[in-house]
């Protein structure tokens, strides 16, 4: 891109510095990085310095200032992925490239990544922005031998397109839905249209508001904030001008309900917005899509763009006068972080995914420095459903404090991976039974910022008030090892995760990392068993639910799988330095050729 | 006028202007509460969570939660101390501190913290982590070993559009403070004055004034941080504002 190539890009977006992650994905769409000298020239044209600009690229996964290839591959490194054979795959990489993972031979680089919300469909990859699952070290191979052939990428993909709207024109994609088991949310009772027509175009925002308070709907990212209490909240907030953000970063390793709910029932996810909107006031929406769903990006601008041509969007919305209101879509550019809602509205305002101290909260000051209100899309369909049916109608599903009904993403060691929507109020065990699962050893319940139960506690209930969940499930069966793969997977991504800014999240997760790593080698005591609690206890003074939870995996684990550690830790030794002298000497006893004398 | 509000800290009586800051409301009543990231006159970032306080049982940091009417505040627990204490801890054993060999010694914040809370040994091993120094501008010394991330010379050092010199760069352990290429370039000694001062560490160092306050007489030397603020110089500040 030349100089003018790029003042043309910052043009499209009015020179705006709330844009940046935009203009950076879109100068980066050409050559798959920004090189300094675009970067002084993205500084200059916004008017902001240049480590502006490189704050907020240095802090996103996938852009880079160096090439990353012709041909990007940006292989997961989930729990899931390693449970279905991710290493063989990887090694294959490697091996047929002759370069390791962060590196570029031939114009292709391979690179890690986390979740990318395919846990059904494992091992999986994105290469240049699209998806491919089920890989095989075959697969690899094969793919590599296609780049250097230099085939475009769609030419690679050795199967058919993905079920219903996966090969839609605009989706092309090998993805698949796996569907299991369909409630209000993924049935196929609902009409495009009808509902903003002839149900929410004849009530007021107070009602609106009112309903959703009577169907005590929660919102379903995880963290089960009352939906209608929240709108109210927005709507009584004094603002020039209000937003409403549809939450589609949906990073929590282990789940991808979202992914299908966008694929399959986009008009309803918009119509939830133009509800959430009216009810709070908001004249701008805006979709905030994980850079990893980037592929449905075309698709769902077209569904935007029907919605406004048959009047449900754009001025007066199914003919409601005095409320206007559009949606744009934001992508993300890889940050686990920015499924934190103030984290997501730094991202969408162009800045590092750093979620904000609170008060002020986004219902009060939000986007922009505007009231906003930020929902989960399975909320925001269950909102369609809520004016379609009634408060009373959701409130008569679940249980009392958990009403309607859940979309969970299963994965992991069972027959029947995919989606499964339920009535709030199941047990584990059901679950397991659905979903055809044998020889259980341990469920991670909400992923990794959840808790890792064991089977004593197969028959508790997913509720709000129980085990709360954002909906993702892995299922681990006995040949797994609980510390190892589980654990030590999760506390990785923690690390890599964190934005970095409060000193315990910053340090705490690796410090746990190097307990656990002693312990794992034999070399723990029971004093790295208590230290291990003790430090975990400090991320409750974080500022995020992410910081918060960042040790969930250890301190879960150690509640419920206590013997585990115990069994691996020694028992008749007070201390451990963890130091092996002939270890340490070993190398320079090799070069003097001598037998250490220990 | 102002609108005031009441509340406790530690079950004593307090009052202060509404919407200041606990930190500040609590230094109008005589209480100290530690900070580390925070610096008068620039907005709290709350990222150390040195200052963290419970708010109805909640973990707050002080320096970012206005105060309201009837808050009950809790400063001085052994939980909290504690928890304080660690992060103190936290910092030195994952940056590289060699407070004699280091220039602030005594101007030092997390020296003086860590003399405050008598911290002897941290509870968590040294992670040596690898850090660089820059010295290749003409006025700084730029020492990333001694730096804690506190982002007090991004807010505070700006230049005259308002535009940036220091940013974060990098996310999680590979966070850095990274000085703009080209306004590194251009800085004016004044602002260079200005970032070593808002340095609570000896990480912004400004070159060629080394050891101007001998040591002895420095900020810390003699009374430990947090003392005079809430003696001589609270009534003086209180009589400028009046």
């Amino acid at each position: 891109m030349t100089t003018t190539e790029i003042q043309t890009v910052l043009k499209k977006f009015r020179n705006d510095k709330t844009r940046l992650v935009d203009i950076l994905l879109e100068i980066q769409s050409e050559n798959g990085f920004i090189s300094k000298q675009k970067i002084e020239t993205i500084a200059e044209g916004l008017d902001i310095s240049e480590v502006d600009v490189e704050q907020t690229m240095s802090f996103y996964h996938f852009f880079s200032c160096k090439p990353r290839g012709k041909y990007t591959i940006y292989l997961n490194n989930s729990l899931v992925a390693m449970m279905k054979g991710r290493e063989k795959v990887a090694d294959a990489f490697e091996k047929e490239l002759g370069c390791k993972f962060g590196e570029v031979a031939e114009d292709i680089g391979i690179f890690d990544t986390s979740c990318i919300g395919m846990s059904d469909q494992e091992p999986a990859a994105l290469i240049n922005g699209k998806v491919f699952t089920n890989l095989t070290s075959f697969r690899a191979r094969e793919i590599i031998r296609d780049m250097r052939k230099g085939m475009e990428v769609e030419e690679m993909y050795a199967n058919t397109f993905g079920d219903s709207k996966n090969s839609s024109k605009l989706v092309r994609s090998v993805v698949r839905n796996h569907i299991k088991r369909t409630g209000p949310i993924l049935d196929q009772n609902f009409q495009t249209g009808k509902i903003l027509q002839k149900q929410l175009a004849l009530m007021t925002p107070e009602e609106v508001i009112n309903e959703v308070k009577r169907s005590h709907l929660r919102g379903r990212g995880g963290a089960g904030f009352p939906t209608g209490i929240k709108w109210e909240f927005c709507r009584r907030a004094t603002g020039k001008k209000k937003y409403l953000f549809c939450n589609a970063d949906e990073g929590e390793p282990g789940t991808f309900k979202d992914r299908v709910i966008l694929t399959e029932k986009p008009e309803m996810l918009f119509e939830g917005m133009v509800v959430a909107a009216y009810a709070i006031g908001a004249s701008e929406g805006i979709l905030y899509l994980r850079y990893e769903y980037s592929y449905l990006k075309d698709y769902l601008e077209d569904v935007l763009d029907k919605m406004r041509k048959d009047g449900n969007l754009g001025k007066n919305p199914a003919g409601i006068k005095d409320f206007n209101f559009d949606i744009r879509i934001q992508l993300g550019a890889g940050a686990y972080i920015c499924g934190e809602e103030s984290a997501l509205i730094e991202s969408a305002e162009g800045k590092r995914g750093e979620p904000r101290n609170r008060p002020p909260f986004p219902v009060e000051k939000g986007y922009l420095g505007f009231p906003t209100t930020v929902n989960n899309v399975e909320t925001l369909c269950s909102v369609v459903k809520v004016i379609q049916n009634g408060g009373e109608w959701l409130r008569n599903m679940g249980t009392k404090d958990s009403t309607g009904t859940k979309v969970l993403s299963i994965s992991g060691d069972c027959l029947f991976p995919g989606i499964y929507e339920l009535e709030w109020g199941f047990s584990i065990n059901t679950i397991l039974e659905m979903a055809g699962a044998h020889n259980t050893q341990a469920v991670q319940i909400g992923g990794p910022s959840g808790a890792l139960v064991n089977p004593d506690q197969f028959d508790r209930i997913l509720c709000y008030s129980d085990l709360a969940t954002g909906g993702s499930m892995i299922i681990l069966d006995e040949s797994r090892d609980l510390l190892k793969d589980v654990v030590m997977n999760f506390t990785d991504f923690f690390i890599e995760e964190s934005c970095g800014s409060c000193v315990p999240c910053r340090n705490i997760p690796t410090l746990l990392k190097n307990k656990l790593t002693r312990i794992l080698e034999g070399k723990g005591t029971m004093k790295d068993f208590e230290d291990s609690q003790n430090w975990a206890n400090m991320m409750q003074i974080n500022r995020c639910g992410l910081g918060h939870t960042a040790a969930n995996p250890i301190i879960t684990s150690l509640e419920n799988f206590r013997h585990l550690y115990e069994d691996k830790i020694q028992k008749h030794k007070d201390f451990d330095s963890g130091f092996d002298i002939a270890s340490a000497v070993a190398e320079s006893c090799e070069f003097v050729d001598r037998d250490p004398n220990i | 006028m102002e609108k005031k509000v009441t509340f406790t800290i530690d079950n004593k009586e307090c009052t202060a202007t509404a919407g200041s800051f606990i930190v500040d409301a609590a230094r109008k009543n005589g209480i100290y509460i530690p900070t580390l990231c925070n610096y008068d006159g620039v907005k709290p970032a709350g990222s150390c969570r040195v200052c963290t306080v419970k708010v109805n049982k909640r973990h707050l940091t002080a320096c970012t939660t206005p105060v309201a009417e009837g808050m009950e505040i809790e400063v001085d627990t052994a939980e909290l101390n504690d928890l304080r204490n660690a992060v103190v801890e936290l910092l030195f054993t994952e940056g590289n501190h060699y407070c004699p060999a280091c220039e602030k010694s005594g101007d030092c914040e997390l020296q003086a913290l860590a003399y405050r809370f008598q911290i002897m040994a941290p509870r968590f091993p040294f992670q040596f982590n690898e850090r660089d120094i820059d010295a290749s501008h003409p006025k700084i010394y730029h020492d990333h070993n001694r730096c804690i991330l506190c982002k007090r010379c991004i807010r505070a050092v700006k230049d005259k559009d308002g535009k940036s010199i220091f940013e974060f760069n990098n996310r999680a352990k590979e966070v850095r403070i990274k000085l703009d290429d080209k306004l590194g370039e251009t800085l004016s000694d004044e602002l260079a004055l200005k970032a070593m001062e808002v340095c609570p560490v000896g990480s912004i160092l400004v070159k060629e004034i080394g050891f101007k306050t001998p040591i002895g007489k420095r900020k810390f030397d003699r009374i430990p941080i947090g003392t005079q603020e809430t003696t001589e110089q609270l009534s003086h500040k209180e009589e400028h504002h009046e």
